[in-house]
């Protein structure tokens, strides 16, 4: 079967290659599989779309039939944001030279070395910390393995949880650490790890008491873990400078597209000290000086650590995680710059304010932490219509409300998490109060 | 005079892109800028970040290099110049990561904003096009490895071991026989498979291989006992032979109440021809990154999926997708379940692609997919025998199916190159090279695979390549030892990479520790 995917397909090739093995046919070299094992029909698969064109009917077609966040105007956050994604970023990763790489060795492969060195030295400063790994799967798995991270640092085995956390990222938990950690208790006692704090916490609160958390942490013998979305560090002071011992969280707001959950990877940062560099699983990479005068060379830093090297003897495993949106994250940061990122983050929370002030004034509406500051998400709690009710309503007038949380989250009573990023305008944010008004009349 | 060029000489002229570019933070010029946010308008707060207490508020700006758009845009392009993609190169020296090729229709496809603004937290109505798409590519991928269901949540391959593990685990608790507390695999399956287990809290054991290069099945009915969770195995191994006792080794686990899970990351030589279920397996595993086609990206976004039988459906990571005959959407309600291993439903633009790939091929076109791959794989090994101080060890004589393990020890032992040394050469002549896992059971190893994507002709240059530096080798191993040359770099002294007083992960750790030259 000829198919633009597979040159050798045609018979003559075909022909040629098998007389070079010496093989009278195709079926030759599946001999060591035993007959019981073989599958003698044709998978069932749908006929197939061969031509280019017909294919993008379909799949394009069937594509179509979503809303996307384009389509309406979306209030929704939680973990996925629908930040403004530069040009430049989606230029640099569709290049097909980082697009299609695997991930390489240092030689033909120095460009992504370099970029991600240089990913893992932008979120350094960002977060004004010394070793920052190459990006793991997503955010959770950032969380998860940090709390592992903290348990070995400390030989201690409890993590108490200071701030609320995504319901999601609690199940991930529970199931990852099992056995090596367990979570919830005060922040004290000689067995604690580690206290978790999320900034923001997942409910979007910057919460004024997390540097005392740390503190609390600290003395009682376990390190401090803050969760924490980059975007809002051009505002928001880095958790090393509050005393954070590890810091991670995911990357998707810095230049990735919400792609339906797609664009997540997960960033751990420590100190620049031995016991906290031998416990990352992940890959760091170090600048080194080459045989040639003025050259930067990259390799794996302390790669002993790693399952590569020592497979069970590792630490927890490494294997094809982000690395794409790694070199994205860094472009965004390159782009930004330091000027960008403060006036990011002052923009969130102008526009978080306008939509607080706004909401709160609307009958039917209560804003729980409305005196405390937010970075760009919020709750909102309904005192008459289920939240249920209240998207319902607003999905017919093209908007996507925040997400529900009174299932998760029942003392909060019937509340929803809104989210605003730099995209929404105050016309945006206007209507949405207006509509909502009308929708809780 | 005349206007004749001569012939090509039989191996390529390359030279990387060599553009020896400074750090970003070299190149910042302060003031300028790269993008500008939107602006705040009227009415909207300027000062509301003077709300933060000042233990939260930024003090000094992060010290972030300042460029202008095109400063950043074009030192990302010189990178990626100096970085070698799938499609610029015949990229079958990665063998066991199935480097085949992506097509860009699929990239298309994911990019426009019906996808890529698609936030997952939307109401399943607004995204019925999308989950349609997960749930017919659930059914695809059970047919192919013949299990019952499939999730698509993880987020790569080792990410899909893991979850498999824990699936794994949750079974043997949920039947009250969490006392199970030892795992088995082979020393040729994916480091990831023991690494996985043993931080599931699993003891780990690794069979060796016998004479022929399989896994010992004496070894493993000495290992199995009450206290065996699972089997996690690959068939191929990383040598690429297929082991014909498979379905026994599958029996002595289930014997003794253990799970047989199958790591078939790089399924792409047996697609249409075998299944992991018709061999009793009870789990498995893909990535879509390689035998399904998406994209390495460098290092990911990549992903997996794990196909389960009837018994294991309810430990599946929650939500799964489902379809009532009239609208698709996603179930939470899945009380055994293992929980979420990632966020939200997967590597969705990935699953699109794979999705996208299975369709434009069919049934016929997979199976040509495996014939052609393992065709190209034992013309390979034909070739590359004919090379000067290479093997392929075990099973002499015997055909492989989509990978070789091939082994240089003849040639480091007449030469003094190491097979490490080789693919620095090579990187010479712009072609991807990669010795094997660790650790090197196969002395001086090297992997190769050729997937389907790669024309005869392609094939016949990689070997001449391998030729002309393994005759280098022998001629002059000086060339050899101190390559790249033609590179964008030069080696790399990495004696600091394991220093914790010199290494250095970021640049502000590297100023601080050279400070004072
Ligand atoms: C057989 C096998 N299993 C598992 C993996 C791990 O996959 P990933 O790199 O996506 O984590 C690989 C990839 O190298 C592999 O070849």
């Amino acid at each position: 079967m000829e198919h633009p995917y597979i040159p050798n397909a045609v018979p003559e090739v075909k022909a040629s290659m098998l007389a070079a093995t010496g093989a009278a046919d195709i079926e030759e070299f599946y001999a060591d599989i035993p007959e019981s094992l073989r599958l003698r029909r044709p998978l069932d698969l749908p006929p197939p779309l061969r031509g280019e064109a017909e294919l993008v009917r379909h799949v394009g077609g069937l594509l179509d039939r979503n809303t996307s966040t384009r389509d309406a105007l979306s209030f929704l956050g939680g973990g996925c944001y629908a930040h403004h994604v530069p040009a430049v970023c989606d230029e640099v990763n569709s290049r097909s030279e980082f697009l299609t790489a695997y991930a390489g060795e240092p030689y033909e492969d120095h460009g992504r070395f370099q970029a991600l060195w240089e990913y893992q030295s932008l979120m350094g400063e960002l977060l004004e910390m010394d070793v920052v790994n190459v990006p793991v799967y997503d955010g959770f798995q950032a969380t998860a393995t940090a709390l592992r991270m903290a348990a070995r640092i400390t030989g201690r085995g409890r993590v108490a949880l200071a701030t609320p956390i995504d319901p999601d990222l609690r199940s991930k938990l529970d199931d990852y650490l099992k056995g090596a950690v367990t979570l919830g208790g005060p922040v004290d006692g000689d067995d604690l790890a580690a206290v978790y704090i999320g900034y923001p916490t997942f409910l979007g609160v910057v919460d004024p008491r997390i540097p005392s958390h740390v503190e609390a942490a600290h003395a009682a013998g376990g390190l401090a873990v803050v969760g924490c979305d980059p975007i809002g560090l051009g505002v928001l002071a880095p958790p090393s400078s509050f005393g954070a011992d590890i810091v991670c969280g995911d990357i998707q707001s810095l230049g990735m597209h919400p792609q339906y959950g797609g664009g997540h990877a997960g960033f751990i940062a420590t100190r620049d000290e031995e016991r906290f560099v031998e416990e990352f699983p992940s890959r760091l990479f170090g600048l080194v000086p080459t045989t040639v005068d003025g050259e930067y060379g990259f390799g794996d830093v302390a790669y002993e650590r790693t399952s590569f090297a020592r497979r069970e003897q590792g630490k927890e495993w490494v294997g094809t995680a982000a690395a794409l949106w790694g070199i994205t994250a860094g472009v965004y940061l390159a782009l930004m710059g330091p000027t960008g990122m403060r006036e990011l983050g002052e923009g969130l929370m102008a526009r978080c304010r306008h939509l607080k002030d706004l909401l709160a004034g609307i009958d039917g509406i209560e804003i729980p932490d409305a005196g405390l500051p937010h970075l760009k998400e919020f709750v909102v709690t309904f005192t008459g219509r289920t939240v249920a009710e209240v998207n319902a309503a607003l999905r017919e007038r093209g908007i996507f409300g925040g997400h529900d949380l009174s299932e998760d989250f029942p003392h909060l009573g019937r509340s929803a998490l809104y989210c605003v990023t730099e995209l929404h305008t105050k016309a945006d944010l206007d209507r949405l109060a207006a509509e909502l008004k009308e929708v809780l009349a | 005079m005349t206007g004749e060029i001569a012939p090509k000489p039989p191996l390529r002229r390359y030279h990387a892109a060599r553009w020896d570019e400074p750090l970003l933070f070299e190149l910042s010029q302060p003031g300028q800028r790269g993008i500008l946010p939107p602006a705040l308008e009227p009415g909207l707060a300027a000062d509301a970040a003077d709300e933060l207490p000042a233990a939260l508020r930024r003090e000094r700006p992060a010290a972030l290099p300042e460029l202008a758009q095109n400063a950043v845009l074009r030192h990302y392009l010189r990178l990626s110049q100096e970085n070698l993609g799938a499609d610029l190169n015949i990229d079958i020296g990665q063998g066991t990561c199935t480097m085949k090729y992506s097509p860009k229709v699929n990239d298309r496809l994911v990019a426009g904003h019906k996808l890529a603004a698609l936030h997952p937290r939307q109401d399943d109505e607004t995204a019925q096009g999308v989950l349609e798409i997960l749930w017919r590519l659930e059914r695809m991928l059970a047919e192919i490895s013949g299990m019952d269901r499939v999730s698509l949540q993880p987020g790569a391959g080792s990410a899909a071991i893991w979850t498999n593990v824990a699936m794994i685990r949750a079974y043997h608790e949920s039947r009250g026989e969490g006392h199970r507390d030892q795992v088995i695999t082979t020393i040729f399956s994916h480091p990831s498979n023991a690494a996985c287990a043993k931080t599931a809290g699993y003891e780990v054991i690794t069979l060796y291989p016998d004479a022929d290069g399989y896994p010992d099945l004496d070894a493993l009915k000495a290992a199995v006992s009450d206290r065996t969770a699972a089997l996690l195995i690959t068939n191929p191994e990383d040598t690429g032979i297929f082991n014909p006792r498979i379905a026994e080794f599958v029996e002595a686990v289930h014997a003794v109440g253990g799970l047989a899970c199958y790591d078939q990351a790089n399924a792409n030589g047996v697609l249409g021809i075998t299944r992991a279920r018709d061999a009793g397996f009870d789990l498995c595993h893909f990535n879509l990154h390689k035998t399904f086609s998406t994209p390495h990206a460098c290092g990911g976004p990549a992903a997996g999926a794990c196909g389960v039988s009837a018994e294991l459906v309810p430990f599946l990571p929650r939500p799964t997708v489902e379809f009532d005959g009239e609208r698709y959407f996603l179930d939470d309600d899945r009380p055994e379940s293992v929980g979420k291993v990632r966020p939200f439903t997967g590597v969705a633009p990935n699953l699109v692609r794979a999705y996208s790939w299975i369709a434009s091929l069919g049934a016929e076109g997979l199976r040509e997919v495996a014939e052609i791959a393992v065709l190209n794989n034992n013309y390979l090994m034909t070739q590359m025998l004919k090379i000067r101080g290479i093997s392929a060890p075990y099973a002499k004589g015997r055909r492989r199916i989509e990978q070789v393990r091939y082994s240089w020890e003849e040639l480091a032992e007449e030469t003094g190159v190491h097979s490490e040394d080789l693919g620095h050469r090579a990187a010479d002549y712009g072609v991807h090279y990669w010795t094997s896992h660790h650790p090197y059971v196969v002395p001086e190893p090297a992997t190769l695979e050729p997937t389907e994507s790669y024309s005869k002709r392609d094939l016949d240059e990689y070997v001449a390549i391998m030729n002309a530096v393994a005759e280098e080798a022998y001629a002059d191993p000086e060339t050899v030892r101190t390559a790249p040359h033609r590179s964008s770099v030069h080696l790399n002294k990495e004696e600091t990479l394991d220093d914790a007083g010199a290494w250095a992960v970021t640049w502000r750790a590297y100023r601080r520790k050279n400070a004072e030259r």
